[in-house]
């Protein structure tokens, strides 16, 4: 870092170094100190940047063999050293899988549940949140403060009385356990979310709508929704995600192997004699696909919902 | 069930009604329109929640084997759990775990964050490289990961043959099988990081420009002003992480089976397996109860010691 770098640093610094040395014209902005501002810059870059590098390869490197995997012929997956480029390429892995287990009936089987309990987390979700956050009714702090409680609670003190409840009812071997709580205001956590960001909108709205003649459930309908697209995006996004990748639940609820979704169906290819590991990272890379599409178009959703839960309170 | 959520209805008649019967006409008819929204929640909340854990609680004190009908034995079952070598191991796998993997996530995560913070270029790109692990399902990492280990043919000890290391058996060997879950669990630091990034980009920058005038370097900087703004955000994630990390199952499930040796007999696991293999319905309730037990004690805990190293903005506005 000698003083014939400077002038490329100078040039490199760009307009947030000029930024600062204007609004820094006093004292502090001689030349010496200059010197060791862009000093700093400039090690700061060679480190941080290696580092966030290696951080990077670290995470990416499992992905890519994820995916080298799948393309692999079930011989040349074993050889050493590891092959990082399938030599030969085999895409015929992925129609190989949906021979080996019936992948388009889970598949299908995912898709509908997942539709169904997001379709329901959706609407449940947020005609409570309105109730909590634009009505008044008795005990409807205490209620609120039952519902953040129940958060906090370990599924697995339910676990077994649901699952009892579900055999008296004869759901089991169903998707209805799959589905029916999330119509029931299941996952506590979205209404609260829904709830703070109903709470910021200005009661103003509501007034408005009152005067126009708009029923509660108007209010609700045309100027509450339409005004929180961004807090149920957010909802939906990782609703879908939760109902996706959910592997406990089909577990214990579903038997019948036709019934399987895809995260229980995937566990299948360990059950045989020797595990067909292209197979297995080829399926595993189908299920992980919609999840991976879903942030690449709805990545706004995600930070948001990021702001909103962990951020602000 | 029904008897069992009855109780709990008749409280809640019983505590609003004088207050509702007093009302005038509208506010009683927003009220009315108030439950009616929450009445999906309310409904769940009996049926899914209240009545289960007071039938849970119920069956705990039982031993019910599911083809018979439940019979009282009072307190036999958490007796007979102090003297379950298991239900110790189990509860020790899954400290371990927490107390390890926890610390190490968050820290990491922070760390990855606030280099990212840095003015560095291409965030949104590296912010995805670093958060896509957290995308891919459970079931699929874990398999993946069950692959990466794999003693002769996984890419880990593929990689360290090739630096002349001799690799363990991961998952197959007592000392390793854990360390091979937490090591695992690092994979997913993405999601607490970018938690922790949208908390460092919320910290107003004049704070900073305060005590740069102020004379203060980078160390006071990140000591005075980073960390006493992240502290919520600390918390929250050391809570959320926490809570999830003692239920973790499907890993555990699925890689080891909670082997070898009850090496990884995590504590979820351990509970499955009474409920839903061993079919002691009763001794699982049980078990469920005592993990709610130390969630909640950890959880008031982290709470209680956050009055002292948590710092809210609002604190200081309010006095």
């Amino acid at each position: 870092m000698s003083r014939t770098h400077r002038p490329a640093s100078v040039t490199d610094g760009g307009q947030i170094e000029q930024g600062s040395v204007a609004a820094l014209q006093g004292p502090s902005g001689s030349p010496h100190w200059l010197a060791s501002r862009r000093r700093r810059v400039l090690l700061q870059k060679l480190i941080i940047y290696p580092i966030l590098l290696a951080g990077a390869c670290v995470m990416m490197i499992p992905l890519v063999w994820l995916l080298s995997s799948s393309l692999k012929d079930s011989g040349r997956i074993f050889i050493f050293p590891p092959q990082w480029i399938p030599n030969p390429w085999r895409p015929e892995n992925y129609p190989a899988v949906l021979e080996a287990i019936p992948f388009i009936r889970f598949a299908w089987n995912t898709v509908f549940v997942t539709a169904l309990a997001l379709l329901g987390q959706l609407i449940s979700s947020s005609l409570v949140a309105f109730g909590f956050a634009r009505l008044r009714f008795p005990g409807r702090d205490l209620l609120f403060l039952i519902l953040l409680a129940t958060i906090m609670i370990p599924y697995q003190v339910t676990l077994i009385p649901t699952f009892i409840l579900f055999r008296i009812l004869g759901w089991l071997d169903t998707y209805a356990p799959l589905i029916v709580p999330y119509w029931l205001g299941g996952g506590a956590f979205f209404i609260f979310l829904l709830r703070q960001f109903y709470m910021r909108l200005p009661l103003d709205l509501d007034d408005a709508g009152r005067i126009d003649g708009a029923s509660t459930f108007g209010i609700y309908r045309h100027i509450i929704l339409p005004q929180s697209r961004p807090a149920l995006g957010v909802v939906a996004v990782f609703s879908f995600l939760n109902h996706w990748n959910d592997f406990f639940n089909p577990l214990i609820f579903l038997s019948t192997t036709e019934k399987y979704t895809l995260a229980l169906g995937i566990n299948l290819f360990r059950g045989y004699q020797v595990t067909q590991w292209h197979l297995l990272m080829a399926a595993s890379v189908m299920v992980s696909f919609p999840c991976i599409l879903l942030y690449a178009l709805a990545q706004r959703y995600f930070i948001q919902g990021i702001v909103f839960t962990g951020v602000k309170q | 069930m029904v008897t069992a959520v009855s109780p709990f209805c008749l409280v809640l008649i019983m505590q609003f009604l004088p207050a509702f019967r007093r009302m005038p006409a509208h506010i009683r008819g927003e009220a009315i329109e108030g439950y009616l929204f929450i009445m999906p929640w309310l409904a769940g909340l009996l049926v899914f929640v209240v009545g289960p854990i007071i039938a849970s609680f119920y069956l705990s004190l039982t031993d019910y084997e599911v083809i018979r009908p439940p019979t009282f034995v009072g307190l036999r079952n958490f007796d007979q759990l102090v003297n379950d070598r298991l239900f110790w191991q189990a509860l020790k796998v899954s400290s371990i775990y927490v107390f390890t993997s926890v610390p190490m996530g968050l820290v990491l995560s922070f760390a990855v964050a606030l280099l990212m913070n840095q003015r560095v270029r291409f965030v949104s790109l590296w912010r995805t490289v670093y958060y896509i692990p957290t995308l891919v399902p459970v079931i699929a990492s874990t398999m993946l990961w069950l692959w990466i280990f794999n003693p002769e043919f996984g890419l880990l000890n593929m990689l360290l043959a090739l630096v002349g290391i001799d690799g363990p058996l991961w998952l197959g060997h007592t000392r390793w099988a854990l360390p091979s879950l937490i090591l695992m669990s690092l994979w997913t630091v993405g999601a607490p990081m970018l938690i922790y990034l949208a908390g460092l980009q919320g910290i107003p920058t004049d704070l900073y420009e305060a005590a740069e005038i102020d004379g203060a370097g980078v160390w006071v900087k990140f000591g005075n002003v980073t960390i006493p703004m992240m502290t919520p955000v600390i918390f929250f994630n050391l809570v959320i992480n926490m809570i999830a990390s003692f239920q973790i199952f499907v890993q555990p499930f699925i890689m080891t089976e909670g082997g070898p040796r009850y090496a990884t007999l995590f504590y979820v696991l351990y509970l499955y397996q009474n409920a839903f293999q061993f079919f002691r319905m009763g001794y699982a309730s049980a078990l469920a109860w005592v993990l709610f037990a130390v969630i909640l004690v950890l959880t008031i805990v982290v709470f209680r010691s956050s009055a002292l190293w948590v710092y809210y903005e609002g604190e200081l506005r309010q006095r």
